[in-house]
């Protein structure tokens, strides 16, 4: 293996490993947040991707029916819910929120398609329309379970990523797609091409990742999820909502994911379940760092993305093998030296 | 979009009712993949149902559509249902080669003919007691191998790299490679795999690029065909690259975009239906269905759907002698239809003349493959 090729295969880890590092991090929050291991995280991937895809073609994506039908659903939910205590306004709020604003993005998205408005309000459509999923979500499957045991959340993400692999088959169909490149640019360094989409996809991770810093470390809001993820007892003794803290981490995680999906788009190919895979590897770090630690989640990841790509050049045929193998030697070491804490709530 | 027009194929179980007397009706049960991985290749199957003929032979036809989401669990009790409770004659099935292989058995078993619509050919060879049941609607991949071999010892192509996809997929075009380039006297020097979700393949590609290979052979099908090209491409390698008929569709172009254009494959005559010379029989016969389609789901053809149009002509073609021995839904019915089915003769389809034999259930000649180019967005014949 000669440098140039080192180097190559260097960067294409590189961006591998941004995209996997922003989705070990959020699995960290949602999972310390919520305990939810949020298996689906990668469909808000293939969402954004596929959803800007839609747009980029002149096509209503079907995630905004998606948005107006899962409100829909929440709306039901909510009024069932508070039906002891619904007064009229109540129920017109909740109507309000949960599906006329749904329902009047659907009428924007439809005006707005045909228009072709270019990348950057393409890009913004698209978040409006899959980031509002990520709290919609946890307000029909988790937040009814929230005391549940872990294992009782992993079964209905599990549940959850299936339904939305499902959706994306449905909306998008079985074939791929890929959106157009933020910038078709190519430097030339030396003998190494690096193409503007690349060193976009790192910075742009690199500044969410150091957003999601300040904001845990700022913010009241990040305190309030630093808490929660403390103790969730504690937490509420103090006057923190943790359902609120559960929309929070459930938006931001959805967030992270529909831009992971914008800036993979254009790179590569990605399918209605292409999301799964992506999200896998980033649930391999976040397993590679404790679940626990945002900065050796994120390392993790970096090492997920340079073996993937090493091991792809040196042994096609294993790479998955491999990949998900180095996941093996960290279980290990952790049940020897750091046998689990049962969580006491 | 249009909801009603989504949940109405969700719904399934798409039964076409063609007449009253149901009694002696001839029952053709089909089960695809309409969902799950496997949906590129069972979808234009699932929209071609509605163009299937209602009669054939002086005879009402009922199809029964199930899909097994590409799964092969739910591909076998599919198949069981379709044979005990609804005792079909025939039974047309599936799209990719998990859900298409554990037919054969049950096919043999309850001594019902199978038509499958999956290349593999293994499905049909070697001819034994099981397999007798079986015939297979596509050529073997050798027929197609055939063809990229000849154009690469045509171009004084002498050394070759071969990347696949990680799965029988890829192993079963290996293997064609292997054989119709070692009768050529053209080297595989490099031999890598990828998946179909994979997000890079450019470890891969650097690979092949150091070896410098003449040409480049992908042997992977539908739009996860387009990364290595991509790859290949922006990693500047100037060699011609070669596909496999299983890109043959328009989203291999719409993906692929500029990076796929000069891409050369073997295809189905369909694919370049408009090009073939007017003698041609299978000209009419392709444009045909391309304009039914079309006309009926209002979005382009794929070369998969017309495996299930072909495989109901086969039928249609062995039923008039099967009906003279006995009466449709009788185990004797099902024999006379297999020995007819084994005993056509130059029937043409949309994916070729085809002609069966006893040791041959897939006898197609070079008439089933054209050599296509991609040229300006479009699947240009080569001469």
């Amino acid at each position: 293996m000669d440098a140039t090729t080192l180097l190559l295969l260097g960067q294409d880890s590189l961006i591998s490993g941004a995209i996997y590092a922003l989705l070990a991090v959020t699995m960290v929050m949602v999972f310390s947040v919520t305990r939810v291991l949020f298996i689906p995280q990668g469909e808000f991937v293939t969402y954004g991707a596929l959803t800007l895809a839609a747009l980029e073609a002149g096509r209503v994506p079907g995630t905004a029916w998606l948005l107006l039908g899962v409100g829909a659903v929440a709306a039901v939910l909510a009024m069932t819910r508070a039906r002891q205590t619904l007064t009229f306004l109540k129920a017109i709020r909740i109507l309000i929120i949960d599906v006329g604003l749904p329902a009047l993005l659907l009428l924007i998205v439809h005006w707005a398609a045909p228009l072709k408005l270019g990348l950057v309000p393409e890009m913004l459509l698209t978040l409006a329309l899959v980031v509002p999923l990520g709290p919609l979500v946890y307000r029909i499957a988790f937040q009814p379970l929230a005391e549940a045991s872990i294992l009782v959340l992993l079964i209905v993400a599990v549940g959850v990523h299936m339904g939305m692999t499902g959706l994306g088959l449905v909306f998008f169909g079985p074939e791929g797609y890929q959106t157009s490149a933020f910038s078709d640019a190519v430097f030339e360094l030396g003998f190494m091409n690096i193409s503007a989409q690349s060193i976009w996809v790192v910075t742009t991770t690199a500044a969410l990742l150091l957003g999601l810093y300040l904001f845990f470390e700022k913010t009241v809001s990040g305190k309030m999820l630093r808490a929660a993820a403390i103790s969730r007892r504690g937490a509420r003794l103090v006057g923190i909502s943790t359902d609120r803290t559960g929309y929070l981490a459930f938006t931001l995680t959805a967030l992270i994911g529909a831009v992971s999906g914008l800036m993979i788009g254009s790179l590569t190919t990605i399918y209605y379940d292409s999301g799964f895979i992506i999200g896998l590897k980033g649930f391999v770090a976040a397993i590679l760092g404790g679940l626990h630690s945002y900065p050796l989640a994120a390392a993790a990841a970096l090492l997920v993305g340079t073996v993937e790509s090493f091991s792809s050049y040196s042994a096609s045929a294993f790479k998955e093998v491999i990949v998900f193998t180095i996941i093996i030697p960290v279980l290990l070491w952790r049940s020897i030296f750091r046998p689990p804490v049962e969580h006491l709530e | 979009m249009k909801i009603t027009q989504k949940i109405i194929p969700m719904a399934f179980v798409l039964s076409l009712f063609a007449g009253s007397d149901a009694m002696a009706d001839i029952k053709i049960g089909i089960t695809i993949s309409a969902t799950g991985s496997g949906a590129a290749i069972g979808v234009p199957a699932k929209n071609t149902v509605a163009l299937l003929p209602p009669t054939f032979a002086g005879q009402n036809v009922q199809y029964i559509v199930l899909d097994d989401a590409s799964d092969a669990t739910r591909a076998v009790s599919n198949a069981r249902k379709l044979i005990s409770v609804e005792h079909v004659d025939v039974l047309i099935g599936s799209s990719i080669g998990p859900t298409t292989f554990p037919l054969v058995d049950i096919a043999a078993e309850t001594k019902t003919p199978l038509i499958v619509m999956n290349p593999a050919t293994g499905l049909v060879e070697p001819m034994d007691e099981k397999r007798k049941w079986v015939f297979k609607i596509l050529p073997h991949d050798t027929v197609l191998a055939k063809g990229i071999a000849d154009h690469m010892a045509k171009n004084g192509v002498k050394t070759v790299a071969f990347i696949g996809f990680n799965d029988a997929f890829g192993e079963n075009w290996y293997a064609a490679a292997e054989k119709t380039l070692g009768e050529r006297g053209i080297k595989i020097i490099a031999k890598e795999s990828y998946t179909r979700n994979d997000t890079s393949v450019s470890g891969q590609v650097l690979k092949i690029v150091a070896a410098k290979p003449d040409a480049v052979w992908v042997g992977a099908s539908g739009t996860p065909a387009v990364l290595p090209q991509k790859a290949l491409k922006e990693r500047g390698y100037k060699g011609q690259i070669y596909h496999t008929s299983g890109v043959a569709s328009m989203d291999f172009i719409r993906v692929g975009g500029k990076f796929v254009e000069g891409a050369i494959l073997p295809a189905g005559p369909i694919i370049a239906a408009s090009e073939l010379p007017d003698d041609n029989p299978i000209k009419k016969l392709a444009l045909d269905y391309i304009q039914r389609y079309e006309a009926l789901n209002k979005i382009p053809f794929a070369a998969f759907g017309p495996h299930l149009v072909d495989s109901v002509r086969l039928i249609s073609d062995a039923t008039p002698e099967a009906l003279k021995i006995a009466k449709p839904g009788t185990p004797e019915f099902r024999a006379a239809l297999r020995d007819g089915l084994e005993n056509v003769k130059a029937v043409v389809l949309i994916n070729g003349i085809l002609s069966m034999s006893p040791t041959n259930h897939s006898g197609y000649d070079d008439r089933a493959r054209v050599m296509v180019r991609v040229e300006n967005g479009a699947f240009k014949l080569l001469r």
